[in-house]
């Protein structure tokens, strides 16, 4: 082969390694997924505004025998803890100097708890309780502080409407001084 | 090659022969004569027998046992909890992958990656799935980068100094080289909507971890990573896929990724209100502080070391980094405060990655207190832990990046203090 013939031959190849080696140039290979996204554990966030809380219902009289059974082991009998957080009581105690950020004295909306319980609690088993235990669980513990009445039903449009004590009291960092 | 190894045989059974000539033919040296094993008293038993086999996957050496994460967990709860990287007893930059810290909110998921999907929806023009064979596929980039938990050294709000080693009480921070897929790819691929501006990343495991990010910051830099320091993730790091967010709370990189949703607002889930929010003085929180500011630690010499020579010459040495850019300068002082040198910077200062430094200092055998003070590209400065007190009160819990301050003794002793 002369000279010029092998210099043309490698220019080509060159040519077309680097038409293959372009950045943007890659196979876009997600699946359409509108299925999964209808799907309930796919939608385990519930957004503020209660999109996403299931159907369901319970009370506090319910919730406090459900307390006893599965989380008083870890957060103490009258849910003012143990080996785990304290979740009610010390409404009010956050500027003193012994601030306690319990679920009622800090937690800022109500569907958090109903989020939080669901995904994570009990510990040793995410994922057991129903829907109307868990509704039950979040009226025992916004009741201890008469956040949520008794005998009354808490529910996916009742749920919402709860105005935590702290719901103001956080300042948002980003985007500001990020 | 059959050539080639006939030859090599053939010139080396010839060697072999003409040795065998050689040795019958002369009279032995004195030192092949002796029976006995050679240097038996002045040699190690390592050089006089074969070592160990080839192994599948390498272990530190067993001297270096006592190279341990700490682990702090719940004991009834013990999948809840953290375990400390031993910055005390690394040099470098790069955390190994068994030693990089551990923030675990319900254990360590052990997931099968072909039954895994990450799944990006909401305000998306077309949902999608992605299993990991395919993200495998996908263009990478690599970053090297530290993630720091938003509760590292948190003992530091406390009145009373810990005493910690410098790893167990500040090492909640490691850095690595993540590689994997920009999140950016995945967001275009699915189209996103204008009205997203939050994204919520879910995890796999048996907290289903949920905290939102801002769409802004998954578009910017954020890795999907696949791989940490070249190998796939541990399954304590998030595999077979987590998020890192270069500079941002640990909390943020959400390990073992199941879902980005895309949304207008964010989800206020448990981990960004009643967790990873810092209670001020006056009762009000803030709220998604997401990028860890400047800080540094002195490592060697520090608390559980004795300096043994007096006097002696110390390469005192750290770790700094910032979230919000490259270590610009570390000063250290070794009278509390009171006077500075400039530490030496070594390659390579990355961007929000560990930079180390050294300073050699000469010991007199005087009453010492050993500090580091950091300052990135941005001009922060690593405050006192009294400024940042001042301006933070004692409730914080997160985000505690003040000066840390080793006291050394007369007699070479080195404790936990705070200076200013």
């Amino acid at each position: 082969m002369s000279t010029l013939i092998k210099t043309i031959v490698i220019s080509i190849c060159v040519f077309y390694t680097l038409i293959s080696l372009a950045e943007s140039d890659y196979q876009k290979l997600g699946k359409k997924a509108d299925h999964l996204s209808q799907q309930a554990h796919w939608n385990l966030t519930i957004l503020p505004s209660g999109e996403h809380l299931p159907k369901g219902s319970g009370t506090a009289a319910q919730g406090a025998k459900l307390f006893a059974l599965k989380c008083a082991g870890c957060h103490g009998s009258e849910a003012i803890g143990a080996s785990a957080e304290p979740l009610v009581g010390e409404v009010g105690s956050l500027s003193s100097d012994y601030p306690e950020k319990t679920v009622n004295s800090y937690w800022r909306n109500p569907t958090t708890l109903f989020d939080y319980i669901r995904r994570a609690m009990p510990i040793n088993a995410p994922f057991s309780l129903t829907h109307d235990q868990i509704y039950a669980l979040c009226a025992y513990i916004f009741n201890k502080d008469d956040i949520f009445l008794d005998n009354v039903e808490l529910n996916q449009d009742t749920l919402p409407k709860i105005t935590m004590p702290n719901h103001s009291g956080f300042v948002a960092i980003y985007p500001s001084q990020n | 090659m059959t050539d080639s190894t006939s030859t090599n045989r053939r010139q080396f059974l010839k060697q072999a022969s003409l040795g065998g000539v050689l040795a019958g033919a002369m009279s032995l040296p004195v030192w092949a004569s002796q029976t006995q094993a050679q240097f038996p008293d002045t040699l190690p038993e390592w050089m006089r027998k074969p070592g160990d086999n080839f192994s599948n996957y390498g272990q530190p050496s067993p001297y270096e046992q006592q190279v341990i994460r700490w682990i702090s967990a719940n004991p009834d709860a013990p999948g809840n909890g953290v375990s400390w990287t031993p910055l005390h007893d690394l040099q470098g930059t790069i955390t190994p992958n068994g030693l990089h810290y551990e923030r675990h909110h319900n254990g360590v998921p052990q997931i099968d990656p072909a039954q895994h999907l990450l799944l990006v929806d909401g305000l998306v023009q077309q949902p999608l799935s992605f299993d990991i064979s395919s993200l495998l596929r996908y263009p990478m980039v690599s970053r090297t980068c530290f993630i720091e938990c938003g509760g590292n050294s948190n003992s530091g709000w406390k009145n009373n100094p810990i005493q910690s080693k410098a790893g167990y009480a500040h090492g909640l921070v490691s850095n690595a080289e993540w590689t994997g897929v920009p999140v950016k790819l995945l967001l275009e691929e699915a189209g996103i909507k204008s009205a997203a501006k939050w994204i919520i990343a879910e995890g796999a495991d048996a907290a289903a971890l949920n905290v939102s990010i801002p769409l802004e910051k998954l578009l910017d830099d954020a890795i999907l990573a696949l791989y940490q320091n070249g190998e796939r993730l541990r399954p304590e790091n998030g595999y077979p896929l987590r998020l890192v967010l270069p500079g941002w709370e640990g909390i943020l990189n959400v390990k073992w990724l199941r879902q980005l949703r895309l949304v207008e607002q964010p989800a206020m889930t448990r981990d960004e209100t009643a967790q990873y929010t810092e209670l001020q003085a006056d009762g009000s929180a803030r709220q998604f502080t997401f990028v860890m500011d400047v800080k540094s630690l002195i490592t060697s010499p520090s608390l559980g070391m004795v300096l043994p020579d007096n006097p002696g010459i110390y390469q005192v040495s750290g770790l700094a980094w910032s979230g919000r850019g490259k270590i610009t300068r570390v000063e250290i002082s070794a009278d509390g405060g009171q006077t500075w040198l400039d530490a030496k910077l070594h390659d390579p200062v990355l961007d929000r990655a560990f930079t180390r430094f050294s300073l050699p200092w000469h010991w007199q055998g005087q009453y010492a207190i050993l500090q580091s003070r950091a300052s990135d590209e941005t001009g922060a400065v690593q405050p006192s832990r009294s400024a940042l007190i001042e301006q933070r009160g004692h409730h914080g819990f997160f985000h505690y990046n003040a000066i840390i301050s080793w006291e050394i003794t007369e007699s070479g002793d080195i404790n936990h203090v705070y200076a200013d």
